[in-house]
Order: structure tokens, then sequence, then C-alpha cells
């Protein structure tokens, strides 16, 4: 079969496996995962079909293959569903469709599928587990399966299928309708545990903080639709003739060009998604979902996506810029936005215990990475971390999974109530989980870019190199965040791997099941080869921009110098550091650091701040000073006045005229319309009659004013 | 000559209603069935106009006209277009289900089922009238059933204040709306109220300049135009539950639909002059309404305030008057008013197992009632404009269209999609899962017919969100013709 005439097809297997199971299956469990491996499976080889058959074309980035449908016909223009490949949906969607895959296997043991079922086991809560006897007649605890299994596998298919329609969309339209979707699963696999306040919290901040960026996005959606008078890539971002119009013509907003402005817009859309300062305090908050989810977020989907997104807009981002020459306004926005998200990331990423919190903000610090070299111009540099980056975090990811697997296991046996998650408790587990440990390692060493082996070393160089050339702030703020990054990786290797147990727990662990260490194995190659391919990569993907866009690099030692002492030297500082943390003693950093410690352990009490700056006030404002004063007070209060003073009018009336003028007859009238009114059911004992009276006055009023106007 | 299918449409409901009077009370079971048949009929024709060909006359179909009072130019003139026919599928769709949930209102089941079939003939009238007297007799045939619905069968505690203040506002609406509509008819010097002749009246710039908001605000009163909104929840609230549905699911259309035919149709000079106006206040709608619903503690007025704050969308896509934003307003339209009917529905199935609707004191339901918690986050989904869902597709041409004339709208408006999530989601995570209070131990699920309506509205919302070509083709035809006397009058 032909890559080019399939290739839009690769969304829809998850998506029919979402139908499937949601449909047909759900009470199957295996045969749920069966079709969302299924779903995934297909997606994956025609991925890599795709990808195999992308590479062989020249000039795909100026001729990508290309098939859309009328969707939403609005008169002379039509809103277009549609998907295209060229060079950088190629690479993501390969990138997403090994992630996905290895995610979707590794969930199959993650939720214990072979497990009996729990008695005690709720909907909405993790499986707790049960006593149960051995072959040996021994009481021992054992692991249940997860009771919402198939519904796991429902969603997870649904939040693979938006990422696949968003990297293969042709215009901004269906790419904000992955988004959007992709917005909603993070919402409902967040909160899949819903049973948990923590993870009800989590969900609507996930989904709250990321629609903030959404709603600046949707209207620099409309901006670019009401200029152009379309959504199609190839028609604005492929176009120089657009972008130079776009780029020249001023918006009239703070000086910005029209381009300038867009391109913030939908910038701000990237910060939310991609969890960059100040959009940043939901991804932590996102662990609170099962493992495999949190995998899928910082590696698969959602943050990918906001880097997906400034990487295709990129054209427009940098429009009326030439390297070397000063940055447009996005660029400075982004640029300013990443470097300092990955520095500020990283700080708080020394001062977390939890296994998954210290990777959460290392994935906001490495995004923030990508984010500051697209915004001095390093494009490619951006793409290849973007990739390397989501083996490797996907693989961090499941590896603690795997590694909290392992410790509540321990704390089964041991019987001890503590935080599965804190590496506090944690130490010696290499012994306990050898392959974890070696995928762990790979994963930890490519994060922290050591050298040669791992491609965490190569895309983290490339963005150096770059920065060094381009603007040398950015490479000192970045080297820094990256000496940071690999110490703290040394600390969770060291507290979690190495030394001696720090709890009875972490001393009864044991390895997880093949169904879990095997993608784990699998991802640990992808991230370790990934070095070997920069050369093709970069070629590949430097198709997608035009030839004055790429920057030439001046050949230096320095960069390549920095980046392996850094990542060296933050690698051995933090083993030297951590080596002999002992149960009970204070994080050696914090004697050495004091309050700043503090401020890194406490996030820099962002979260805090927002609670009194943003979150109160929005409350006051909408209940207090629009419900009750506008509403209540002011408006109502109005109407109030004018019903009092109808009635007040009306007794007067009652009194003065119509007691004294017209009694009698009128009399009568009223006391049948009365007994009519009675019969009527007794209906109600309002004062219908007053504001009819105020009505009729009001039609009065009204028929003078019209033959008032038409005397005119 | 052709079948006449609106008079039918029409009187369907009108005839159940006065055979209805006619019958027992005791007879509930035939009271019921009579009802149900009649909605369903309504339903089904309204549904088959779709797909039954018919000359175009002047942009409209099914058109039957017959002379009442031609002296004064008065005839009974009915047609639809591509813009109302949805409001008609809307209309029979909110009937069916408003039956259904009310089938076990036991006081008077008589007078209630005759009272909703004036209201479903009220408001059939008025989407399919081409006349401007006709149009406002359908108009004011639905205040009197109204009222009475709200307070007879409406919740003890606000319904008299509640249908008292709904009466009032729509009353003063629909009085200072018919003072434009006298003004109109003179105005022309046509002697007729005929509407597809006054299109083409060609009325002086100042006429129309003056008597624009008149008309539209009056009958914008009741599609809840700021500051006029505050009968809505008020109403909604108070009203019962198949009444809340109609009113808020349909009502509101009627008064949107109406400040577009004879507001923006006959007036287009008129609404080119006055847009700014209408932008501004339905702008405030949006953001206002989204920050009333949000600061609610009652789960009905949650959604009566984002009525409110929805119709907004609807104004602001008519005030801009182009393309993408007269598309969205009719895709709005629809959209909102499945998605609150399916809300109303919902919320009082909760009540009715409940006896609350404060949100502090519901929680867990998804575990008794999970296809109640189904609607209301579809409900959700498409409030909150969520794609694969309608509200989606209506939202996003509204923006589209409102950038264009007035960016400033698209981004003060723009908060509303913030504080929209955040209500819609605050309630679904207390009421629909959370802890279940002592209060609520053992609670039913609810009956065979409420899933009956909530499968069938949430299918609507999502087969539209798929496929809005099913809709938007009709009603890009209708915003065509708007344009086209938008532009005429250039």
């Amino acid at each position: 079969m032909n890559p080019e005439s399939y290739f839009w097809l690769i969304p829809l297997p998850p998506l029919a496996a979402f139908f499937g199971i949601l449909l047909l299956t759900w009470r199957k469990r295996t045969l749920s995962h069966w079709l969302a491996l299924a779903g995934a499976g297909l997606a994956f080889l025609g991925s890599l079909a795709v990808l195999w058959r992308a590479f062989s074309i020249e000039h795909l980035a100026e001729h990508p293959f290309g098939v859309s449908i009328d969707w939403l016909p609005a008169g002379s223009s039509v809103m277009r569903i549609g998907a295209a490949l060229d060079p950088l949906g190629a690479v993501s969607l390969a990138f997403v469709a090994v992630t996905v895959l290895m995610i979707f296997i590794y969930s199959i043991g993650y939720h214990n599928h072979g497990q009996p079922e729990g008695k005690d086991d709720l909907p909405g809560l993790p499986p707790r587990g049960m006593e149960m006897m051995d072959e040996h007649g021994h009481t021992v605890r054992a692991a249940t399966i997860e009771p919402m299994y198939s519904r796991f596998f429902a969603l997870i298919s649904l939040f693979a299928f938006a990422m696949f329609l968003l990297v293969l969309s042709d215009n901004l339209l269906t790419l904000y309708i992955g988004w959007e979707i992709m917005g909603l699963c993070s919402y409902l696999l967040i909160g899949f545990w819903y049973g948990r306040p923590s993870a009800r919290d989590a969900a609507v901040k996930a989904f709250m903080t990321t629609r903030i960026g959404d709603a600046f996005m949707l209207l620099g959606l409309a901006a670019l639709y009401s200029l152009t008078g379309t959504f199609r890539f190839s028609e604005i971002l492929g176009s120089p003739q657009t972008l130079e119009i776009l780029s020249t013509s001023a918006s009239g907003v703070l000086g910005l060009s029209w381009a300038g402005l867009i391109g913030i817009l939908l910038l701000m859309g990237t910060v939310g998604k991609s969890a960059q300062f100040p959009l940043h305090v939901w991804l932590p908050d996102a662990m609170e979902g099962p493992t495999p989810v949190s995998a899928m977020i910082h590696a698969a989907t959602m943050v990918s996506a906001g880097v997906y997104l400034a990487l295709r807009f990129f054209p427009l981002i940098a429009a009326g810029w030439q390297p070397g020459g000063p940055l447009t306004a996005p660029m400075l926005f982004i640029g300013a936005v990443g470097a300092f998200t990955a520095l500020f990331a990283a700080l708080i990423a020394l001062g977390q215990d939890d296994i998954k919190r210290v990777l959460a903000y290392s994935t906001i610090s490495q995004l923030g990475f990508m984010l500051a070299a697209l915004g001095i111009g390093a494009y490619v540099a951006a793409a290849f971390h973007l990739v390397t980056h989501a083996f490797f975090k996907a693989l961090l990811f499941l590896g603690s999974g795997s590694v909290i697997h392992g410790m509540e296991h321990g704390a089964a046996h041991s019987g001890e109530h503590l935080d599965p998650q804190n590496m506090k408790y944690m130490g010696g587990l290499a012994w306990k989980m050898p392959l974890t440990f070696a995928a762990f390692l790979a994963g930890g060493l490519s994060l922290a870019g050591f050298p040669l082996l791992t491609s965490g070393f190569w895309s983290k160089d490339e963005i150096l190199k770059s920065a060094y050339g381009l603007a040398p702030v950015v490479f000192y703020t970045l080297a820094f965040a990256a000496l940071l990054t690999a110490f703290y990786t040394a600390r969770q290797l060291t507290l979690v791997f190495l030394g001696q147990p720090r709890s009875r727990a972490a001393e009864k662990a044991h390895e997880s099941r093949p169904v879990m260490t095997w993608p784990l194995l699998i991802l640990a190659v992808f991230a370790l080869i990934g070095g070997l391919v920069v050369k093709p990569f970069e070629h590949f993907v430097a198709g997608m921009l035009p030839h004055e866009l790429l920057v030439e690099l001046p050949e230096s030692a320095v960069p390549v110098a920095v980046s392996v002492a850094v990542a060296l030297g933050g690698l051995l500082l933090g083993w030297l550091v951590y080596r002999h943390a002992a149960k009970g003693q204070p994080d050696p950093l914090e004697s050495a650091l004091g309050p700043l410690f503090r401020a890194f352990h406490r996030k820099f009490w962002v979260d805090e701040a927002y609670q009194a700056v943003i979150l109160r006030p929005a409350a006051w404002l909408a209940e207090t000073a629009v419900a009750r004063w506008i509403d209540q007070v002011i408006l109502d209060g109005i109407l109030h006045a004018v019903g009092r003073f109808t009635l007040w009018l009306g007794e007067l009336l009652r009194s003065k005229v119509d007691r004294k003028v017209f009694s009698g007859g009128g009399d009568a009238l009223a006391a049948g319309a009365q007994l009519a009114g009675s019969q009527l059911s007794g209906l109600q004992r309002g004062r219908v009659q007053e504001y009819m009276a105020g009505g009729i006055a009001v039609l009065v009023l009204a028929g003078l004013m019209v033959l008032f106007f038409l005397n005119l | 000559m052709q079948f006449p299918y609106l008079s039918v449409l029409i009187f369907t409901p009108l005839a159940a209603a006065v055979i209805l009077l006619l019958l027992p009370n005791r007879q509930a079971r035939l009271i019921r069935a009579i009802a149900l048949t009649a909605s369903a009929l309504v339903l089904g024709l309204s549904a088959a106009l779709f797909f039954i060909s018919s000359p175009v006359v002047d942009g409209y179909r099914f058109i039957e006209k017959i002379d009442w009072l031609p002296e004064l130019g008065i005839s009974y003139h009915v047609g639809v277009d591509g813009f109302s026919l949805p409001l008609l599928l809307l209309a029979g769709l909110v009937a069916f289900s408003g039956v259904l949930v009310s089938w076990n209102v036991q006081d008077r089941p008589r007078e209630f089922f005759s009272f909703f079939m004036f209201l479903v003939a009220s408001v059939l009238g008025v989407f399919s009238s081409l006349d401007l007297f006709q149009l406002f007799f359908f108009f004011e045939l639905a205040v009197f059933p109204k009222y009475l619905m709200i307070v007879m069968w409406g919740s003890p505690q606000t319904r008299e204040y509640g249908g008292m203040k709904l009466t009032l506002y729509l009353f003063l609406g629909s009085v200072v709306a018919l003072v434009g509509v006298f003004a109109l008819y003179f105005g022309s010097g046509l002697n007729t109220f005929d509407m597809l002749a006054l299109e083409k009246a060609g009325l002086p710039l100042a006429f129309q300049q003056i008597w624009f908001p008149v008309i539209f605000i009056g009958f914008a009163v009741l599609a809840g135009i700021f500051p006029f909104y505050s009968w809505a929840p008020d109403g909604h609230v108070a009203a019962p539950t198949a009444v809340s549905m109609l009113l808020a699911g349909v009502e509101m259309k009627v008064g949107a639909f109406a400040a577009l035919r004879i507001g923006i149709e006959l007036l287009p000079q008129g609404a080119q002059h006055w847009a700014w106006l209408i932008l501004l206040l339905g702008t405030i709608n949006v953001v206002y309404g989204a920050l009333l619903a949000m600061a609610q503690k009652d789960l009905k007025y949650v959604i009566g305030y984002s009525s409110v704050s929805h119709m907004g969308l609807v104004l602001i896509g008519f005030a801009a008057l182009n393309q993408q934003g007269l598309l969205g307003a009719g895709l709005q339209m629809f959209s909102h008013g499945v998605m609150t009917a399916l809300f109303f529905a919902v919320v009082g199935m909760v009540y009715d197992r409940t006896h609350t609707r404060d949100i502090g004191q519901l929680g867990g339901l998804a575990r008794f009632m999970p296809l109640a918690a189904f609607g209301f986050i579809v409900s959700g989904l498409v409030s909150m404009g969520m794609p694969g869902f309608s509200g989606f597709v209506a939202e996003i041409p509204i923006y589209l269209g409102a950038w264009r004339v007035a960016p400033w709208v698209a981004v003060v408006s723009a908060v509303s999609i913030v504080i929209t999530a955040a209500y819609i989601l605050l309630v679904v995570r207390r009421v629909f899962f959370g802890e279940v209070p002592q209060s609520l131990s053992a609670l039913e699920d609810i009956h065979t017919r409420d899933k009956l309506v909530v499968l069938m509205l949430s299918l609507v919302m999502i087969a539209v969100g798929l496929l809005p070509g099913l809709i938007s083709a009709g009603i890009s035809d209708g915003v065509n013709r708007i344009l086209q006397l938008l532009g005429g009058s250039l």
C-alpha cells in the first residue's frame, strides 16, 4: 500500500478502539486491552511505514501529502478537516506512536491484569489489594486489578487519537480540535481515580490552567482567520507573501505586527499546554493520575503538543527575522519564558522528595530548553530535543511507576504505612529491581546529558551550541540549568537505587512483571541510540525551513566542553552529596542552603500566590461584586422599586380615583372578575392585577408614543 | 398545491391542547398518551421537513398564505428557511422530551399537558410566521400558559415571584416590540403585515435608526439581553422541569429569532447603525452571566445564569452581521437549546430523587444515576465548546465573526471560555462525583423514559458536533439571504 494514500487513517484505529471499548467490550477486560493495543499497534505500524517512506522523498516539506474533507460549510468559505504529512509531522508521528505503544503495553501490567478482582475495591479509587492464601497455606497480600480497567484503555486510546490528529492536521482548526480533545482526556485521566479529592482537584487544575492558554490561542486563531481567510498551514505558513504582509502590517496592539500579535497569542497556548511559567502549576499535580497517564502527558501527548504547535508556527513566529538580526517579539517572548522556566523548574526539582514530582519539574525544565532554543531561532535543535525527551521521559515515568509498584508491594508485605512515592523511604532498589534500574539509569543519564552514549546529550548539546552562537545570555542560563539537571538526576538515582534501603518496604521490594519491564527496556534502547540519528534527523527536519532561516553556526569547542562538563560534574556532585543519605536525616542540601532550599521545596510558593492573587479575587468578583451587588442590589433593586412604585400608584388610583369616582358599576365588574379569577383555579395569591395594571399603563404610554412618532 | 406541512405542524399541538382541556383529569393515561402522540408527531414532522423538498420562494419553503383581514393587510402566512428549520426541530425535540420527563405529573395533568401544548404551538407558530401580526399573535399566545404553569406547578418557594417577574418582563418587552411593529406597519405605508413585502419596503435610514433598538431590544428581552435578563434565571428556576426546558431551550430562541427576523431583516440599516450596542450588551451577557453562574449555590440557578451567558453569544453573532457570526448564531441557537433542555431535564431528575438543588448537599450522584451524569457531562462539554459536540461548531464561527468586526468583543468574551469551564467542572465534580452525603444513601436510578430523553438529546448534540453540515448547510443559506438584505441596503 502507498503511504501517501493511507497516512490520514493513522489516527483512526485508536479512535475505533475508544468506541469499541466504550460500546462493546467494556465488560471484558482482556478484550478491551487487546482492542486498545490493536489500535495503538496499527497506528504504530502505519507511522513507521509513513516515516520510512517520508525519509525517501526529496522535498517532502515543499510538497507534503495532504487530504481534506469539507466539514463546516460556511457560505463561500468552507471550514475543512484535513491531514497532511511533512517532515515535522512524520517525525512527531513516529515518536508519538512508539511511546504510545510502549505505554499501552506497560499499562496492562501496571493495572494488574491477571490479578483477581478486589472485594473492597471501588471504582474511582486505586485497587487496594487483598489478603489471599498462597499454595503453602500462608496468608499473603496480593495486588488486585484496577476496577475501571476497560475505561482506562478507552480513555487512553482517545488521548492517543487526539495527539495523532493534532500531529497530522493540515490546518489550525483541526489542530485545535485535537488540542481540545486532548485537554479533555487529560482532565478525565488525571481525575481517573476521582474518589480521591486530590485527583479531582488536580484534574480541574490541569483543565483550567491549560484552558487559560487555550482562550488566548482561540483568539490567535480568530485573528489569523480574519486576516487570511484560511486555517491551512500551507496557505499561511507556506506562503512568503502572506507572512510578509502579516509581519509588516501593524496590529495596533503594543506596537506589534499582526504576525507578532498572533504569534504571541498562539504561543500562550503553548505556555499552557507545555506547562511553562506562569502556567506550569498544573503539571506537577497531574501525577495524581495513574503513572501511564503521566507518561502520556509528559512524553507522547499534552506537553509535546505545545512544543509541536510552536514548531509548526515557527515560520509565523519568526516572520521578518534573519539569522543574526534582532529577534521578533514572539521569539523574544517564548525565548525568555523558556529560558526562565528551564532554570526555575530545575531549581524546584532540587527540593522535591516525590519521585514523580522530580520528574514533573524536570519535564517543565526540559520543555523550557526546547522553547528557549526555538526563541533564539534554533528550530532543528528544539525539534530534536522534543523527540529525544519524549523517549527518555516516557521511560523515566514508566520506570518510576515500576519503582512505585515495587515499593507498594514491599509495603504490603512489611505492613508499613508510608508514601510509596517518597524517595526518602527508598534506597538500594538497584539490587531488588535490576531491570528497572538499568532502564531508569539509561533514562536518567539521558536526561542529565551523559556524554556520547545518550540521546539527551546530543540534543541538549545542539541547543547549547546554538545558544552559544546566537544568544550568550540564554547559553549561560541553560548551561546552569543543565548542571542542575544532572545534579538532581544524580540525587534521584542515588536516593532511589543506591545506598542502603531506608525502609522495610524498600527491603521487600521486588521487580515488576515482564509486561512492565519490556517496554522499559525498549524505550531505554531508544533513549540511548537517539544520538546516532542526529545528522539524518537534522537534514530531514531542516527541510521544513527556507534556507534563509537555517542558522549557520561557527564551529567552537566551548559549548561541547561546557555540556560535557556540566553533565559529568552535576552527576558526580549529586552522587557525592547523596550517597550517604540515611534514614531520618534532613536533606544535605537543606543544611547547606537553608531558606533557599525551603523555597525550592515549596516550589517558590507559586500556588499559594495564585490562591491569594487570582482565585480568591475571582471568587469575590463573582460572588460579591457581581452576584450580590450588581445582580441583586442594583438591577433587582431597580425592578423591585418599580414594582413598589406601581403598587403605590395602583393603591393611590384605587383610593383616590377608583373608589371616589368610578364606584358602583366598577365594583360589580370587579366582583365578577374576582369570582372568575378564583374559579380559574385559585392559582395564586400574587399581585397579578397590580402588575398587569402597570403593564397596561405602559401599553397606553406606548400607544401615545406611536401617535407621537407618526405625527413627526 | 403542496400538503400544508407547517399548518399541520403548528395545529397538531394546538388541537391537542384543546382536546386535552375537554378530558376529565382522572383520565391521566389518556391525557399523557395524547400529549405524547402530539409531541411525537411534532418531532417527527419537524425532522421530516429537512428531507421533504418544496419550491423555494424568496428563500422560504413550505409557504402557505391565506388572507385573513385583507383590509388591514393581515394574513395567515407561514414558511421556513434554513435558519428557522433547525429551530422547529429544536422545538420538536424539547416538546417530546418535555412530555416524557413530565410523565409523573399528578397534579391536574389535563391542564399541565394542555398548557404545555399551547406553549409548543406558540413557539412553532413564531418560528414559521411570515406575517408580523400572526407572529405577534403566536408570540403572545405563550404568555398565559407560561405564567400559569410556573405558578401552579413550579417550585413552591419562588414560583409566585419567579412567575411574576418573568411575566412582567416579557410583557413589557413585547409591548415595546409591539410599538415598534406598529411603527413599522404604519411607517412602511404598504398597509401590510407581510414580512416578505416589508423586507422590500426600503424604509428610510432615519426611521430604521429610530426603530431598530425598540424592536430588537423589545424582543431580545425574551432572549435574556442585558440588563433585562433577570427574569430568566428566576423564571427558569421557579418553573417545573418541562417548562424550564421549553423556556430556556426554546422560548429564549423565540426572542432571539424575532429580534433577528424583524429587527435585523426588516431594518438592516438600523442594525448596522446599532450593531455596536448589541455587541456591547451581548459581550456583557457572556461574561457577566458566566460570573453569575459561577457564584450560584443552587444547581438550577447555575444553569439559569449559564443560559444568559450563552445567549450573549447568539446576540454577538447576530450583531457581527457577517457570514461567520450569523452562521454561528444559528448553530448556537440550536445547540444551546438542546443543551440547556438536557441540563434542566437532568436537574429535574436529580431534584425528584434528592429533593434538593443545593450543590453543597449533593455529591457522588454518578454512582446512582450514571446516565443522568452522562447527560449532564455531555451538556457541560457542549457548553464549554468542546470539539466533537455542537457547542464547538457554534462558538468558533461566532468568535471568528466577532473578531472580524470588533476584536475587543472576542477578547472580552473569551474570558467566559475559562469561567464556563470553571463552573461546569465545579458542578460536575461536586454533584456527580465526590463524596456521597449521608442524606443521600440510596437513590433510585432514573426511569427509562428519562434515559430516552438523555440519550436522544445527547446524540443530537454529538451528531451536530461531528457532522455540523447536517444543519449548517441550511443555516448558511438563510444567512446568505440575510446578508443580501444587509448588502442590498448598503
